[in-house]
Order: C-alpha cells, then structure tokens, then sequence
C-alpha cells in the first residue's frame, strides 16, 4: 500500500492538478482512494470543482489580448497627444 | 497626503477586464461594453489631474465608468418610441396596450439566478484582484488563458512543483473569497 499512501496536501495539490485534467493515471488511482478517507480533501475537491466551472461559465468574459492592445494604443495616443 | 498613485500605462493591464465585466452585466453587449471601456479609459487620462488619491485607482475609474454607463442609456432612450408598434384594438379598456407588454416573460429562469450569472465575472475578477500580483498573473494565465504548464514555467523560471504550490495557493484564496459571495 505503499505506493497510494500520500498527505493531505499532496492529496490537495492532485485535486488542483485534476482540475486541469493534467494527472497521470496512478494519480487519479491514488486521489480518489485519498478522498474517501480524508472529509477535509472531499470538501476542497468539490469547492474546487465549483470554482472551475464558475470560471468556464460563458458569463465570465476576458478582454482578449488583441483587444487589450487596441486599447492600450488609443490610450497612448491620447497620452502623447496631451504632452 | 495619500499613497494612491495614478499610472495610466498599466490600466489596460490591471483593470480591463474586471471593468469589461462590470460593463458588460450592466449593457449586455460585448462591443458597446467595449467602446464605453476605450471611452472611461480616456476621459480618465483627461481628467487625471482631477484625481485626488483619496480613493484607489480603481474606484475612480469605476465611477468614471458608471456616470459612461448613465449616459449610454440616457441616449438610448432617447432613441426610445420611434420604432414602436401600436395595436388599435378600438376599445377604450385596452386602449395603450403595447405589443411589447404582450411578450410573455421567460418562465425558465428567475431574475435571481440572471443576476447571480450576470456578476459572476465581476465577482470573479474582483477576487482575482485580491491576490498577490504573480499569484494572480499565474493563475489567470493558467486557468483563463489556458496556457501550458511548461510555458508558464519557462515564463516565470519555476519549477513545476513550484507551480503548483502557487496554483494551489490561488485556487484557496479564490475559492475562500468566492464562498462569501457566490458558491
């Protein structure tokens, strides 16, 4: 068993590993055994999962990079326009 | 005197996109939220002078943004009625009964749960304004940008353990400050 023992933090940092879907199989293996002993962890995970999905709402809307670049040259036009 | 600083080059930077999603919970629409955003951006940099420090730089744009977001809609509704279709049913009862007020209201969804989605962004971005600046950067590249574990690494000269440490340490302080209000 001494290959699935892990902590609570290492247990906690799989979960945030899982939340980007980056773990390796052994490591889904040993997080989901770790969660049905520690109540602690099964609260993160599921707080954690909340969290994801609230960033992947459609209703979270980010200001895309070439967006932002047009913004920032209007404003440095407008900046030397006033010097 | 106060420490509040005024530093136009970083405002795209800093406040774009948690003023976008203020914006666009109020306008719902992406290239209106857009030019009223370009607009407060540059009535800010007109009136920098004005800006007395008492409040941060965020709460001054923002009031700049909200007074935008009055006038918007002031010009809207000006527009308002020129467009409008008038049924004549030639009975005094029903006299001023609009087509519009006989749309039947969604029934799916409640006002509550629009709300709760509407700010969702700005909820979230506001979190993310509470964490230590390359916690956040770290995370926002991570989880909204997508970008790779390995870029982000090379990017930041960390290590991947080191990475997650900080993604974890995000992640806590997000979900902490997100539970208050919306989970």
């Amino acid at each position: 068993m001494g290959l699935f023992k892990i902590d609570c933090s290492n247990g906690k940092m799989l979960c945030d590993k899982n939340q980007y879907k980056e773990t390796t199989f052994l490591e889904k293996v040993k997080l989901n055994l770790y969660l049905i002993v520690c109540s602690e962890c099964r609260s993160y995970t599921s707080n954690n999962n909340k969290l994801t999905k609230a960033l992947k709402s459609k209703k979270v809307h980010n200001v895309s990079a070439s967006e932002k670049e047009f913004l920032k040259q209007k404003l440095q036009e407008q900046l030397n326009a006033q010097k | 005197m106060s420490n509040n600083q005024i530093d136009p080059t970083k405002w795209v930077d800093q406040y774009s996109d948690y003023l976008f999603n203020f914006t666009i919970a109020r306008v719902n629409d992406r290239e209106v939220a857009q030019d009223l955003i370009s607009e407060t951006f540059l009535a800010g940099l007109k009136s920098m002078k004005n800006f007395k420090g008492e409040a941060t730089e965020r709460t001054w744009l923002i009031s700049i943004l909200k007074r935008k977001i009055i006038d918007h809609y002031r010009k809207s509704n000006s527009k308002k009625g020129k467009a409008e279709v008038h049924i004549n049913y030639k009975d005094d009862e029903s006299e001023g009964d609009w087509l519009e007020e006989r749309v039947a209201d969604p029934f799916d969804k409640t006002a509550e749960d629009s709300i709760q989605n509407e700010e969702l962004g700005e909820a979230i971005y506001n979190c993310l304004d509470k964490l230590p600046q390359k916690q956040a950067k770290i995370f926002r590249m991570k989880t909204i940008d997508n970008f790779d574990t390995e870029a982000i690494c090379n990017e930041f000269d960390i290590t991947p353990s080191n990475f997650w440490v900080i993604i974890h340490r995000a992640r806590t302080a997000m979900a902490g400050c997100m539970e208050k209000t919306w989970i």
